[in-house]
């Protein structure tokens, strides 16, 4: 069983380098830390290229990671793992991807992509009690049983994504990894989606691990919020904390380059520039400095007090 | 305030997609107006048939598509002076591609690594249609080339103009793909969906770079885009579609702080907004219809709560808004026969704290 006071996931200094030559490395994730508790919602921002997605794909082991500890309820899964632990990962934890056409075989029946965890960890007796589970499933997110004997192609994007979801979700995961889970979708639809898996937590208990460049949604669905810059984590902190209180000034950039629904508000707004080759800090020298129990800065000591001189002050 | 100079006029227009057994009526009578110098938002879901109406004026409609009905009557002034205006349901393609297309009107397409030529230099995609429409010798469009990438905001142009699309980021991607439209001085601007593909502090400085080349250039913009957040930014006048029909249209504020018709109320609240703690967000019921099929009555009906009778059989046509000469809603609702109808508490609510929140900026 899960322990509810332990983190379910814990990343500690992670760090994936991509090496393109033998001179050049590009360190796409550059020690980061964080952990999520069972059944929260974690959020992870940053603009394309800080590594948000590179994390989630490095802890769901699609890539191998450079250095640092991955422990996922107790196990560890960073290094070589051992066939249990294989077999823990591959179960409980679960993604959905950005593009549901793309993350969906073309030619096979939605029965059978929903069906292909259970197929291969044979978590079943009769083909009936297959087709059952998959059935059901496909009724939890808002599709019908008849739904099934078809194929992507048929669907709209946001019922592809609602497969998307079913296929995630029909091993029963603990933690659920959503890369861009409705960025490719229409307002409408994405509201829907954000919806249905809010639905699905409430009833599985599962932890999220949401992460997209849309802080409106984010701070909506998350619980805590984690902040990523060109490989490193900013800013973390709960999502009240991040959107009314941020300290560092990539943070405040992203806050304030959020399009806001109310036209005499955003005519007037300019969003805030920040450049980090100008800003005068250095990621690399910094250390997470804390600001309250949950709530932390990364900067060395220079840098923090300069935050907390700027806090709160507008751009 | 100056008269203001009608650029763009759609009249009726209605356009059907033979597809496999069946006619898609994708547009059914789409009507709309842009002046010199102003900005309009179409918005809509996907299907509503927002990017098919600008494909249109464009002359670039997929080979299955019909332009049933209607006219696009586009005028512009010469260089010395004189008015022209055309239909350009009426012009022979020939006659488009030499004269409308990317010269007098541009477009902006919303993922720019697929609408760059990625075996072409940067250099070369934005001089070659200042040579092809102008026969602009290769030194001078070269030379008008680097001022125009270091206008939409690229440093070291010259460097630049030597490098391939992959080589660029994809908001770089973008202020280039800006540079080509507006390499032969369009007096419209087609934006379609210009950031979706983008990220938001990226978006937040295209759309900037966007205005102050439409307040420098004086420039109509059309934007197509399903983000209100982006709407609320840039446009003066928006206008809602569904099912292939505007369904309300309106000054900014108009659509914003007095929505009349009750798709716009939904799509108004489907948007999460940052104070939001509600439990659920709202979603609007049901799937846009079929177009493949008649519709009876409002196409909408079946997805609002707030149907009457008569929108299962007859279809609304445009009621003005009492006191505003812009504001037009196609909805029964509107008739001073029917029951008054408020818009969702919820939303009100919401519109009230905006308007607190526009007045004490």
């Amino acid at each position: 069983m899960i322990d509810p006071t332990k983190p379910i996931l814990e990343v500690k200094d992670l760090k994936q380098y991509f090496p393109i030559s033998r001179k050049f490395t590009v360190k796409a994730v550059d020690g980061i830390s964080f952990d999520i508790m069972p059944g929260e919602t974690y959020g992870l921002v940053g603009e394309s290229g800080s590594g948000k997605s590179t994390t989630g794909r490095a802890i769901i082991r699609l890539y191998e990671p450079t250095a640092g500890k991955i422990i996922f309820e107790g196990q560890d899964i960073s290094g070589k793992m051992s066939n249990e632990a294989i077999k823990t990962l591959r179960t409980k934890m679960a993604m959905i991807f950005q593009d549901p056409m793309a993350c969906l075989n073309p030619r096979k029946k939605v029965l059978d992509i929903v069906a292909q965890g259970l197929d291969i960890h044979h978590s079943y007796d009769s083909i009936e009690e297959r087709n059952e589970k998959v059935y059901r499933m496909l009724e939890t997110v808002g599709l019908s049983r008849e739904h099934a004997n078809r194929y992507p192609n048929q669907f709209s994007g946001g019922q592809r994504q609602r497969i998307g979801i079913a296929r995630a979700l029909i091993m029963n995961p603990d933690l659920v990894i959503a890369d861009e889970a409705i960025s490719a979708l229409d307002v409408s639809i994405q509201a829907q989606v954000v919806n249905l898996m809010k639905k699905m937590q409430k009833e599985t208990g599962a932890a999220y691990l949401f992460i997209a460049h849309d802080l409106s949604m984010v701070k909506y669905i998350s619980n805590r919020i984690g902040v990523l810059h060109l490989g490193h984590l900013v800013e973390a902190g709960t999502s009240e904390e991040i959107f009314n209180n941020p300290l560092h000034p990539y943070t405040k950039s992203l806050l304030s380059a959020i399009p806001h629904p109310n036209p005499r508000v955003e005519k007037t707004r300019k969003s805030y520039t920040y450049d980090y080759k100008t800003s005068g800090l250095n990621y690399e020298e910094g250390t997470p400095h804390k600001v309250s129990e949950t709530h932390y800065v990364l900067g060395t000591d220079a840098d923090f007090e300069r935050f907390l001189a700027e806090e709160g002050k507008g751009f | 305030m100056a008269e203001r100079e009608k650029v763009l006029e759609i009249r009726d227009l209605s356009i059907s997609f033979r597809t496999e057994g069946a006619k898609v009526n994708a547009i059914r009578g789409v009507d709309l107006d842009l002046y010199r110098g102003e900005t309009i938002a179409i918005v809509g879901e996907s299907g509503s048939g927002k990017s098919v109406t600008t494909k249109a004026i464009m002359g670039i409609l997929a080979k299955n598509g019909t332009i049933d009905s209607g006219t696009i009557n586009y005028t512009w002034t010469d260089p010395d002076g004189s008015k022209h205006t055309k239909d350009i349901v009426k012009m022979s393609e020939k006659e488009i591609q030499s004269e409308i297309r990317g010269r007098k009107i541009a477009m902006v397409f919303q993922d720019p690594l697929t609408s760059l030529n990625p075996t072409m230099t940067i250099g070369k995609q934005v001089m070659e249609p200042m040579m092809y429409h102008y026969g602009t010798s290769k030194e001078e469009a070269y030379k008008k080339a680097v001022e125009l990438l270091s206008e939409v905001g690229i440093t070291d142009p010259e460097a630049r103009m030597k490098n391939y699309p992959h080589q660029l980021s994809g908001g770089m991607r973008q202020r280039v793909v800006i540079a080509i439209a507006l390499s032969c001085d369009p007096y419209l601007l087609i934006c379609d969906e210009p950031t979706t593909a983008l990220d938001v502090t990226i978006q937040a400085k295209i759309l900037e770079l966007i205005q102050d080349l439409q307040k420098k250039k004086d420039l109509s913009v059309i934007y197509i885009t399903h983000d209100l957040g982006v709407v609320a930014k840039v446009a003066d006048y928006v206008n809602v579609m569904y099912a292939g029909k505007i369904i309300e249209k309106g000054t900014i504020d108009e659509i914003f702080y007095d929505p009349r018709h009750p798709y716009t109320w939904g799509l108004l609240s489907a948007m999460p907004d940052l104070d939001t703690d509600d439990d659920e967000l709202y979603t609007i019921p049901g799937s846009p219809p079929n177009l493949t099929k008649k519709v009876q009555g409002d196409a909408f009906a079946p997805r609002n709560a707030y149907a009457l009778n008569i929108d299962l059989r007859l279809e609304p046509p445009m009621f003005d808004v009492p006191g505003s000469s812009s504001h037009k809603v196609a909805s029964w609702l509107m008739d001073p026969r029917a029951p008054k109808v408020e818009m969702p508490a919820s939303l009100r609510n919401r519109i009230q704290k905006m308007i607190k929140e526009g007045v004490a900026k």
